[in-house]
């Protein structure tokens, strides 16, 4: 019965191994939920931030801020938001491969690129990549706080203002529900303020002290806001992701423990048989 | 009843306050305002210090704001309201911050762009995940 010890005691390590599986599953589904929650409590300032820059793009500033003017594209930047673990399935990786297609075509156009990282695994990626990574920001842990990616929008933002790069891009996953994710990329800078339909009059703010520092101030935390939301999603994203690959490896252990089982009985049995055929035959021959 | 304004009050992380009040006070750049229902629209910076709203009945409520934006327009008031302190110093010290721990990660970079080879890699991990499947459905 040599086999069967082998076998009984890999039974023991995949089991092992579940049990850390369906933990982390559990652990990650009650991260979820909270990332979630923290989703929705971001949701009122994104809101009311963009509908005010949408009454700023309808209403006539004497003062053209840098950030709402377009100009001709020889070098963007992308801010990459990515997990700082792994074990969450292809979320990381459908993100790579669309950066990938992106900066394919952005080099085919003759475009520049410079990258801000924002979770370890996108730093490695496009440290490998050899890509020229301007600032990073990782280990924000679960409840990623704003200020700790203030440090990386304001370098984009400088080398916008300086003109350095002519447009800033934001890519990261979006929250479809716990079995969906989708990697979404948008356009951060130049702003797109999404004009109010509703306003039939043009009316327009009193400024105080003056427009220009009232426009940097808010476009300023109009794009923090936005990169904020989209960090906060893609914890909730990768929550999610990590829970179903844990369910699926959890199932898969499930499924290697019966085969093995299955497989050891019928080598048991076969050991007994043979010990019974054996003693039948030592009796026949005395 | 008296007329009331609706203010909401949202920060970043979480919506601070929602509701009506008769008047609201805000700590702007350019000193203190008390903003009445149908004030014409207005957009300023705010200092940090305490928001006060009115709530009529002589209820009032109290917030500590460490600076945001303060928008009216005649029948709602948004704060914009900070976490953290903001001055142009300390997001630039940030920023910085941010630069050099970009910096040190990269230390051991190599200049030029290699996207066939990161494809090539991404397309052998995809090949793996195919096969892993192919001999699940197998079994």
């Amino acid at each position: 019965m040599a086999g069967a010890k082998e076998i009984r005691t890999k039974i023991k390590s995949v089991q092992n191994t579940a049990k850390i599986t369906k933990a982390m599953q559990m652990v990650a589904a009650s991260k979820m939920r909270r990332a979630q929650d923290r989703m929705q409590a971001a949701r009122p300032y994104a809101e009311k931030i963009r509908k005010v820059v949408g009454h700023l793009g309808s209403s006539h500033p004497e003062y053209k801020h840098p950030f709402l003017i377009e100009r001709p594209i020889r070098k963007v930047g992308l801010i990459a938001i990515t997990t700082d673990r792994g074990l969450c399935g292809g979320l990381n990786i459908n993100l790579f491969k669309k950066v990938l297609n992106q900066l394919d075509e952005w080099d085919k156009q003759g475009v520049k690129f410079e990258a801000v990282t924002i979770g370890s695994k996108g730093l490695n990626f496009f440290k490998r990549l050899g890509m020229k990574i301007i600032a990073e920001a990782s280990h924000l842990g679960d409840r990623p706080e704003i200020t700790d990616i203030i440090g990386s929008v304001q370098v984009m933002l400088k080398s916008y203002e300086s003109g350095d790069i002519d447009a800033i891009y934001l890519i990261g996953n979006n929250f479809v529900n716990t079995m969906t994710q989708q990697v979404k990329m948008r356009q951060l800078v130049p702003v797109v303020a999404s004009r109010d339909e509703n306003l039939k009059h043009h009316w327009d703010y009193i400024y105080e002290p003056d427009s220009k520092e009232v426009l940097d101030s808010l476009l300023d935390r109009y794009i923090e806001s936005l990169v904020y939301t989209a960090v906060v999603e893609n914890v909730a994203c990768e929550m999610a992701a990590r829970m179903v690959a844990m369910k699926s490896a959890t199932d898969n252990a499930g499924d290697l423990i019966k085969e093995l089982q299955l497989i050891y009985n019928k080598e048991r049995q076969s050991a007994i048989t043979q010990e019974i055929s054996e003693i039948v035959g030592g009796a026949a021959a005395v | 009843m008296a007329m009331t304004i609706h203010v909401d009050i949202v920060s970043a992380e979480e919506q601070i306050f929602s509701g009506l009040a008769e008047m609201v006070y805000a700590p702007a750049v350019m000193g203190e305002v008390g903003i009445a229902p149908r004030h014409t629209p207005l957009i300023s910076p705010l200092k940090p210090g305490e928001v006060r709203l009115d709530l009529g009945n002589g209820k009032e409520e109290f917030f500590f704001i460490s600076g945001g934006i303060l928008e009216v327009q005649p029948h709602v008031v948004t704060i914009l309201s900070d976490t953290a302190i903001r001055a142009d110093d300390l997001d630039e010290a940030a920023a910085i911050e941010a630069k050099k721990r970009a910096e040190a990660a990269l230390a051991d970079q190599h200049s030029d762009i290699d996207i066939a080879r990161a494809r090539a890699e991404i397309a052998a991990a995809a090949a793996q995940i195919a096969a892993i499947q192919k001999l699940k459905i197998r079994r």
